[in-house]
C-alpha cells in the first residue's frame, strides 16, 4: 500500500501555500496532520500530481479565547487542544478530543485538517455546528468566513474553492448558564463515531432554555444541526420527558447511511440515545453551574 | 519522482539519506537508515506496529512522510536501550512478564509506552489500557502488557 | 506406541518459567522478519489481484506495466503454463483413504491455479505479477497492467451456491460442493424420539480472518543452486513439497529456511508461497514480496463462516441425549484444506459431554469468496458455540442453573477413558483421556466466584444494570500427527543444538525446547542452541499449527535428546569403565556418583565418539553424538477447559463490555507455565474478537466490505480484561512427555462464553443470539424482538466506557 507518485513542496508562508495550491487546482492537495490523508494516499483512493504540505507554515497553530469566541489555528494539532487550559471550563471539547482517535493520531492530527476533510463521522464537524463556528477561508481572493453549515457540502465535500485553505476555525464559546456534552457510540474505544451527538443548551436562573444547539455524526452525508430537537427544548426546562422529546424529534428527522457497522434503523436508534445522554449530561451540567 | 536528501536525528544520530516525497517515515528508516524494528503492520494508521516518537511524541510512521521529518528528532525502538546496552526499563519487564509472544507489535507497543510513562509517571491500569488501545496486538490479549507497563512504571519510579 | 521409547529423564527446567531468549532481540527491534532481510540484488514483486468475484478474463494486456520505471517482468498465467503446476490440496494426503473406509465422506479434487487462467473465481485472486527494481514502483506498476474482465454473478454465500439451479462455480464440478460428511453414533432418532424435550436451533458464525499483525511475506533465492524460501509460513516442509512438486525440482534442491514471524492464527500453503520461488527461478535475483494489510484481509486465512442446523433432545432432569445436526462451511472459492476443519467440527461437537447418540453431516461449499483454510481453533469454536449454547438452551427450557446443566451431562472422570463412538480424524477410534471435567468446571466456578458475580448480577439489576455471566467448556483435539522430526547433536565443542521441525511464530519454541532437550541430557537450557524451521537441516518435517507443538516437537526433541543421552552415557562408560546406567550428566559434565574423580565434559565425549579408526562409539554404532528422532503419536491428545465471563450490557446501545474471565485449562504436563497461560490469554481475545468484534463482510455481489481495519476490527486492549488462568493437569499417556495442546484452547471456548454472557444479560427479555459475532446492532434487535428493553425510561447503563 504505497501512494502513487506525487511532487510535493513545503512552502513556508500561508501565500506561497496559497499560490500552489491555485497553481494545482484540483490536482494539488494540502497536506494537514496527514492523518487522513496519507492513508487516502496508500490505498490509492487519492493521487494528487502535488502536495502542498502545511506542517511548516508559521502562525496556522493557536488556541486563543476572544469575546466569547475561541479561535483555533487551522494547523493546531487535536492533542494541543486537548490539553489547552483555556478549555477545561468547556466539556464539550473535553468529552470529544480524547475520543479522536487514539495519542498517536492526535499528537499528528489538526483540527483544520479534520474539519477540511469533512468526514461525516468524525467529531471536530460535530463541535462546529454545535457552536456555531465560522471557517476562515483564505484564497487568491479577500478572505471570507464561512459557517460551519454552509463549510460541510457532502461526504469529504467541504465549501472551499480548490484554491482556498482553512486559516482558522472559530468557535461560539458557551456562556454563562450553558452547558454543552459530547457523547458517541463507536465499536470500540477511538474508532469513527458509528453515531455522535453534541449538546450545548443555555440555560436562565429561571432554569428555561434560552437557547439549544444539537448536532448529529454519523448521520447522513455530512455532520448535521438538529434543528427540530433544538426547537422541542427552547422555552422548555429540560425535563426527561423534553429531553425524551427532543430525542425522538432528532431521531424522525435524520435518514441515516446503511454501512457494515450499523444500518440505518440501528443509526437512528443511536441518535435517540446519544441526544437523550447528552442533553441529560448537558442538563447537569447547566445545573451545577 | 526525484530523489530528495534529507536529514533527521535518529537515535540521536544525525542522519542523511535519500528519499523520495511520497516514501513513508517508516520506510526511510527500515530501508534508508537500516533500522527495521519499527514494523508495518496495516499501512492506513490503525495497528500502531510502526509507532516512534517524532520531537517526542508518539506518531504513526507509516502516516508521517520521510521528507516532513527533515530537520526533526526520531526516536525509535532501537534508541531504547543504553549506549552499554542496558535494556530500558520497559523492554526488561515486557520480557520478565511475558508481555510479547511474536514480537511485531512489540516495537510500537514500547514507544506508545514511553510516551505515557513520561507523560503520566505512575497510570493506573486503565489508563494503560487506554494508552495502549491504540496497538493492536493479536498474540498476548495484551493482559502481560499491561502488568509489564506498570511494573515498568514503578522501577522507574523507584530509580 | 510404535516404538521403543526412551526412558526420559525426570524435569527440571520443563515446567519452569523460563524466561524466553527469543525476548532479547524481539524487545530491541533485531528481529529479523522476511521484509527485515537484506540480500544483494533484491527484486520486488506486486501482485496484481481480481476486483470482481467471478469473471472471464478476456485478456491481460501488460505493456504498458513491462514498459514503466523499474520493471523486469511482468507474468501471467500463460507465463506459468507449463512451468508450475496447480496447487493440489495441502491435506489430501492427510486425509487417509482409510477414513474414507470408516467415514461416509466425500472429497472432490480441485486444484487451484498459481494465477488465474480462463476466470477468476474470487475477489482478490492473483492475475498477474509485476516484478520490479523496488516495491513502489512494482505497485505503480501493477496498476498498469490492463485486465479485460468479462464480469460474472457472484456467488455470494453458502445459501445461493446450494440453491437449485444455481450458477456452478466450477464447471469440472456438478454443483458448488466439495466435500461432505456424515459421522453418527449411537442410533441419534431413537433417542430424539425417546427425548422428553426436542429443541432445534440455527447457528451462525461469519467469516472471519487470522489476522496476524505481520502480513505474509515471501523472499525467495537461488543459493548454491539451491532455491531458498523464506517466508511467514507455519509449515516449512509442506511449502517445500509443494514448490518443489509444483515447479518440478528435486526435493533438496528447494529449501524453505524460518525467519521471525509475526504470529500465524491459521494458515497454509498459498499461490504466493509458490509464485514467488518460480519468480526467483526464473530471474535469478532473489525477489521478495511483502502483503499489504488489504490484501491480507482479502486473500489470507478466512475461516469459520458456518452455519448449524441442530436438534437436540433431552430429558427432564437437563441431561442431553441426542444432537443431531446439519452443517454447511463456506469455503470460498477453493476449499485447500479438504476436511480438516469440518471433521474437528464433527469431531469437536460433543465436547466434554457424554452423548452417545449423535449425527452430524457437513457439506463444504463453495462460493466467490477468499479461499478458507484453518484458523485459529479450525472448526472447534464453532462445534463449541453450538453445543455450548445448545446447553444454555436446554436450561433455559427447565429453568435450570447453566452450570447445573454442564454438570449433569459432563463425562466423569470414573468413565475415563471414554470412547466417544466415532474415529478422530486420523482413522482411531476416538477416546478421552484420563481427565476430570466435573472438577474443572468446580474449580472454575469458584475461581471466578460464581456465586459472588450471581449476587452482583442481581444487584445490577435492581438498579437497572445489565450484568451477564457466561459459560463454556471445551475439549481440545491436539498434538496432531502424523509426525514431527528432531535431530540433537553435541558438536566438537562440546555444545548442544536441536534441529526440530517446530515453525516458531510467537510461541516461544527456541525457548521451551531447550527446556526439554535440557532435562535429557543434563545441560542448562541457556547451553541448547534451537534451529526450528529449516527444510535444508531436518529432512522431514511438518510445522507449527493445529495446536501441535508442545506434544509433537516436544516428544520429538525429548526422544532424541533421550537417546543422544543414552549414547553419551555408553560412550563415556567404556572410557571410565562404568555400567552405562551408574552414570549420569550433570551441567554438561558426565559423573559417576561415588566416583568423585570421574568427570568427563561433552566437548570430551564427543571427541572420543569422533570418526576415525579409534573411535570410542560401539560396534555398529554411528561415530558422533547425534540422534534423530521422528515422533509418531498413537493418536490425537485431548486438552480440555473451562471458560467463565462476566460482561456488562448496555441495553441502549448494545455495547457491551467484558468485565472478568476465568478460566481453567488442561493440557497435561506443562512444558513453560508462562508460556502457556500466554497462549491461554490470546486465545480469550481472539475469542472475544471473535464473539464481538469480527466479520469479513461480503455484499451479493460477492464484494468484500471489510478491507481495511477500519472496518475489520481487532480486539483492543480495552476490549479484553484481566484474564486469570487457572489449572488442572493429567499428562497424556499418549506421550513421553505426557503434553497436551493449548495453543487454541481459548479461542475455541470465548466465542461461546461471551455470548452466553450476553445473552445472560440480556436476561428475562428471552433474546436468544445464536449468531456470531454478536454485533451492537444485532443485540439492539434481539433486544427489541423480545418485547422492547426490560427497564423502563433511561437506564443506568451510560456507565462510561
Amino acid at each position: 500500500m504505497k501512494p502513487a507518485p506525487f511532487a510535493y513542496a513545503a512552502p513556508e508562508t500561508l501565500e506561497e501555500a496559497i499560490a500552489l495550491k491555485a497553481d494545482g487546482g484540483d490536482d494539488a492537495l494540502a497536506l494537514a496532520g496527514g492523518q487522513s490523508l496519507i492513508p487516502l494516499l496508500a490505498l490509492r483512493l487519492a493521487s494528487p500530481a502535488l502536495l502542498v504540505d502545511l506542517n511548516g507554515i508559521e502562525g496556522l497553530t493557536s488556541i486563543r479565547r476572544e469575546d466569547g469566541w475561541l479561535r483555533v489555528g487551522a494547523m493546531t494539532r487535536h492533542r494541543d487542544v486537548e490539553e489547552a487550559g483555556e478549555l477545561e471550563q468547556v466539556p464539550i471539547f473535553s468529552d470529544a478530543l480524547p475520543l479522536i482517535g487514539h495519542r498517536a493520531i492526535r499528537n499528528r492530527g489538526t483540527v483544520g485538517g479534520s474539519i477540511a476533510h469533512a468526514d461525516p463521522a468524525a467529531e471536530w464537524p460535530g463541535l462546529a455546528l454545535a457552536l456555531d463556528a465560522t471557517v476562515e477561508a483564505v484564497g487568491p481572493r479577500e478572505e471570507r468566513s464561512i459557517t460551519a453549515e454552509d463549510f460541510f457540502v457532502a461526504p469529504f465535500t467541504n465549501a472551499l474553492e480548490p484554491d482556498e485553505l482553512v486559516r482558522e476555525i472559530r468557535f461560539r464559546l458557551p456562556g454563562p448558564g450553558s452547558g454543552s456534552a459530547f457523547v458517541e457510540h463507536s465499536r470500540r474505544h477511538g474508532d469513527f463515531a458509528l453515531v455522535g451527538a453534541a449538546a450545548v443548551v443555555h440555560v436562565g436562573t429561571d432554569g428555561v432554555v434560552s437557547t439549544a444547539r444539537i448536532s448529529l455524526i454519523g448521520v447522513g452525508g455530512t455532520a448535521v444541526r438538529a434543528r427540530d430537537g433544538e426547537r422541542s427544548l427552547e422555552g422548555g426546562s429540560l425535563t426527561d420527558a423534553d429531553v425524551e422529546a427532543a430525542a425522538a424529534a432528532c431521531r424522525a428527522a435524520v435518514d441515516p447511511p446503511n454501512s457494515v457497522h450499523g444500518s440505518s434503523r440501528y443509526r437512528r436508534h443511536l441518535v435517540g440515545v446519544l441526544v437523550g445522554r447528552a442533553l441529560r449530561l448537558a442538563r447537569d451540567r447547566a445545573r451545577a453551574a | 519522482m526525484s530523489a530528495i536528501e534529507i536529514t533527521v536525528e535518529v537515535n540521536g544520530d544525525s542522519i542523511v539519506g535519500r528519499t523520495e516525497p511520497r516514501t513513508t517515515l517508516a520506510d526511510f528508516l527500515r530501508e534508508e537508515v537500516g533500522l527495521t524494528g519499527t514494523h508495518l503492520g496495516c499501512e492506513h494508521g490503525v495497528c500502531g506496529a510502526c509507532t516512534v516518537l517524532l520531537d517526542g511524541r508518539s506518531v504513526r510512521s507509516c502516516l508521517v512522510l520521510a521528507v516532513q521529518a527533515a530537520g526533526h528528532s526520531v526516536r525509535t525502538v532501537e534508541g531504547l536501550a543504553g549506549p552499554d546496552g542496558g535494556l530500558h526499563a520497559l523492554q526488561e519487564a515486557l520480557s520478565e512478564f511475558h508481555g510479547l509472544q511474536c514480537g511485531f507489535c512489540t516495537p510500537g507497543i514500547l514507544m506508545t509506552a514511553v510516551e505515557l510513562l513520561e507523560e503520566r509517571p505512575r497510570p493506573d491500569e486503565r489508563e494503560v489500557r487506554k494508552a495502549l488501545t491504540g496497538n493492536l496486538c493479536r498474540c498476548t490479549g495484551y493482559v502481560n502488557i499491561v502488568k509489564a507497563v506498570l511494573v515498568a512504571a514503578d522501577r522507574m519510579q523507584e530509580a | 506406541m510404535p516404538e521403543v521409547m526412551p526412558r526420559l529423564a525426570e524435569a527440571r527446567h520443563v515446567g519452569t518459567r523460563l524466561r524466553r531468549r527469543e525476548d532479547a532481540r524481539l524487545v530491541t527491534g533485531r528481529a529479523q522478519h522476511v521484509g527485515d532481510l537484506r540480500l544483494p540484488g533484491i527484486v520486488h514483486a506486486s501482485i496484481v489481484r481480481s476486483p470482481f468475484a467471478h469473471a472471464r478474463i478476456v485478456s491481460i494486456d501488460a505493456a504498458a506495466a513491462r514498459g514503466a520505471p523499474g520493471v523486469l517482468g511482468v507474468y501471467t498465467a500463460s507465463d506459468l503454463d507449463g512451468r508450475v503446476d496447480p496447487m493440489v490440496e495441502s491435506a489430501r494426503e492427510d486425509l487417509s483413504a482409510r477414513l474414507a473406509e470408516l467415514v461416509d465422506l466425500e472429497v472432490r479434487s480441485l486444484p487451484m491455479p498459481v494465477l488465474a487462467t480462463d476466470r477468476v473465481r474470487w475477489l482478490g485472486q492473483p492475475v498477474a505479477v509485476v516484478v520490479a527494481t523496488d516495491p513502489y514502483l512494482a505497485e505503480d506498476a501493477a496498476t498498469l497492467v490492463e485486465v479485460d474482465y468479462a464480469p460474472l454473478p457472484a456467488i455470494a454465500s453458502a445459501d445461493a451456491a446450494l440453491e437449485l439451479g444455481a450458477l456452478v462455480l466450477h464447471p469440472e464440478l456438478p454443483d458448488n460442493v466439495h466435500a461432505r460428511l456424515r459421522v453418527t453414533a449411537g442410533d441419534v432418532d431413537r433417542a430424539l424420539a425417546e427425548a422428553d424435550h426436542r429443541v432445534r436451533e440455527r447457528f451462525e458464525m461469519g467469516r472471519q480472518i487470522s489476522n496476524a499483525i505481520e502480513p505474509r511475506g515471501v523472499l525467495a533465492s537461488v543459493d548454491n543452486g539451491v532455491l531458498t524460501i523464506r517466508a511467514t509460513n507455519n509449515k516449512p516442509h509442506l511449502v517445500r513439497t509443494f514448490v518443489s512438486r509444483m515447479l518440478r525440482l528435486p526435493a533438496d534442491r528447494v529449501r524453505f529456511v524460518s525467519p521471525d514471524m509475526g504470529g500465524s492464527f491459521g494458515g497454509g500453503v498459498f499461490p504466493e508461497d509458490v509464485l514467488i520461488p518460480f519468480l526467483a527461478y526464473d530471474l535469478g535475483r532473489p525477489v521478495r514480496w511483502l502483503e499489504d494489510r488489504r490484501e491480507n484481509l482479502l486473500a489470507t486465512s478466512h475461516g469459520r463462516d458456518q452455519v448449524h442446523e441442530v436438534e437436540i433432545g433431552f430429558r427432564d432432569d437437563g441431561t442431553v441425549v441426542a444432537v443431531r445436526d446439519a452443517f454447511t462451511m463456506d469455503a470460498g472459492a477453493y476449499n485447500t484444506y479438504a476436511l480438516t476443519v469440518p471433521y474437528n467440527t464433527v469431531a469437536h461437537l460433543r465436547s466434554q459431554y457424554r452423548i452417545d447418540d449423535f449425527s452430524v453431516e457437513g457439506t463444504v461449499v463453495l462460493t466467490t469468496k477468499a479461499p478458507a483454510v484453518p484458523v485459529r481453533g479450525a472448526g472447534r469454536p464453532e462445534a463449541t458455540f453450538v453445543i455450548e449454547r445448545s446447553m444454555d438452551l436446554v436450561a433455559h427450557e427447565l429453568g435450570m442453573d447453566r452450570a447445573e446443566v454442564r454438570r449433569r451431562n459432563l463425562i466423569r472422570p470414573g468413565e475415563m477413558p471414554y470412547d466417544m463412538g466415532i474415529v478422530y480424524r486420523d482413522t482411531v477410534p476416538m477416546r478421552y483421556e484420563a481427565a476430570d471435567f466435573p472438577a474443572q468446571l468446580e474449580a472454575a466456578l469458584e475461581e471466578f466466584d460464581y456465586e459472588g458475580w450471581l449476587e452482583r448480577q442481581r444487584e445490577a439489576r435492581a438498579r437497572g444494570r445489565r450484568i451477564g455471566i457466561g459459560i463454556a467448556a471445551f475439549i481440545e483435539g491436539s498434538g496432531h500427527g502424523p509426525f514431527e522430526g528432531a535431530i540433537v547433536r553435541i558438536d566438537e565443542s562440546g555444545h548442544v543444538t536441536l534441529i526440530s521441525g517446530a515453525r516458531p511464530h510467537g510461541q516461544g519454541h527456541e525457548t521451551v525446547l531447550s527446556q526439554v532437550v535440557a532435562d535429557q541430557l543434563g545441560v542448562r537450557p541457556d547451553d541448547v542452541d534451537v534451529r526450528a524451521g529449516d527444510t535444508g537441516l531436518l529432512a522431514y518435517g511438518r510445522g507449527s499449527f493445529a495446536s501441535r507443538t508442545a506434544v509433537m516437537a516436544g516428544n520429538a526433541a525429548a526422544i532424541a535428546a533421550a537417546r543422544l543421552r543414552e549414547k553419551v552415557l555408553r560412550v563415556a562408560a567404556r572410557v571410565v569403565g562404568a555400567d552405562p546406567e551408574e552414570l549420569r550428566i550433570e551441567d554438561g559434565c558426565v559423573r559417576w556418583p561415588g566416583h568423585p574423580d570421574v568427570e568427563m565434559d561433552l566437548r570430551r565425549v564427543a571427541a572420543v565418539a569422533a570418526p576415525g579408526p579409534r573411535s570410542g562409539v560401539g560396534a555398529g554404532e554411528q561415530p558422533g553424538l547425534e540422534e534423530t528422532a521422528y515422533f509418531v503419536p498413537p493418536t490425537a491428545t485431548f486438552a480440555s477447559g473451562t471458560h467463565l465471563v462476566a460482561v456488562e450490557v448496555d441495553p441502549d446501545t448494545g455495547g457491551v463490555r467484558v468485565l472478568d474471565y476465568v478460566t481453567v485449562d488442561e493440557c497435561g504436563t506443562v512444558l513453560n507455565p508462562t508460556i502457556v497461560e500466554g497462549q491461554v490469554h490470546g486465545g480469550v481475545a481472539h475469542g472475544i474478537g471473535n464473539a464481538l468484534l469480527e466479520e469479513a463482510v461480503y455484499d451479493e455481489d460477492g464484494q468484500l466490505l471489510t478491507t481495511t481495519y477500519m472496518d475489520y476490527l481487532l480486539p483492543t486492549a480495552m476490549d479484553v480484561p484481566s484474564i486469570r488462568v487457572g489449572h488442572q493437569a493429567f499428562p497424556s499417556d499418549r506421550n513421553p512427555l505426557g503434553a497436551k495442546g493449548v495453543g487454541e484452547g481459548g479461542a475455541v471456548a470465548a466465542p461461546a462464553a461471551i455470548v452466553s454472557a450476553v445473552e445472560d444479560a440480556l436476561g428475562s427479555s428471552q433474546a436468544r443470539l445464536t449468531r456470531i459475532p454478536v454485533t451492537p446492532e444485532r443485540i439492539v434487535d434481539a433486544i427489541s424482538a423480545a418485547g422492547g428493553a426490560a427497564t423502563d425510561g433511561p437506564t443506568r447503563g451510560e456507565a462510561a466506557t
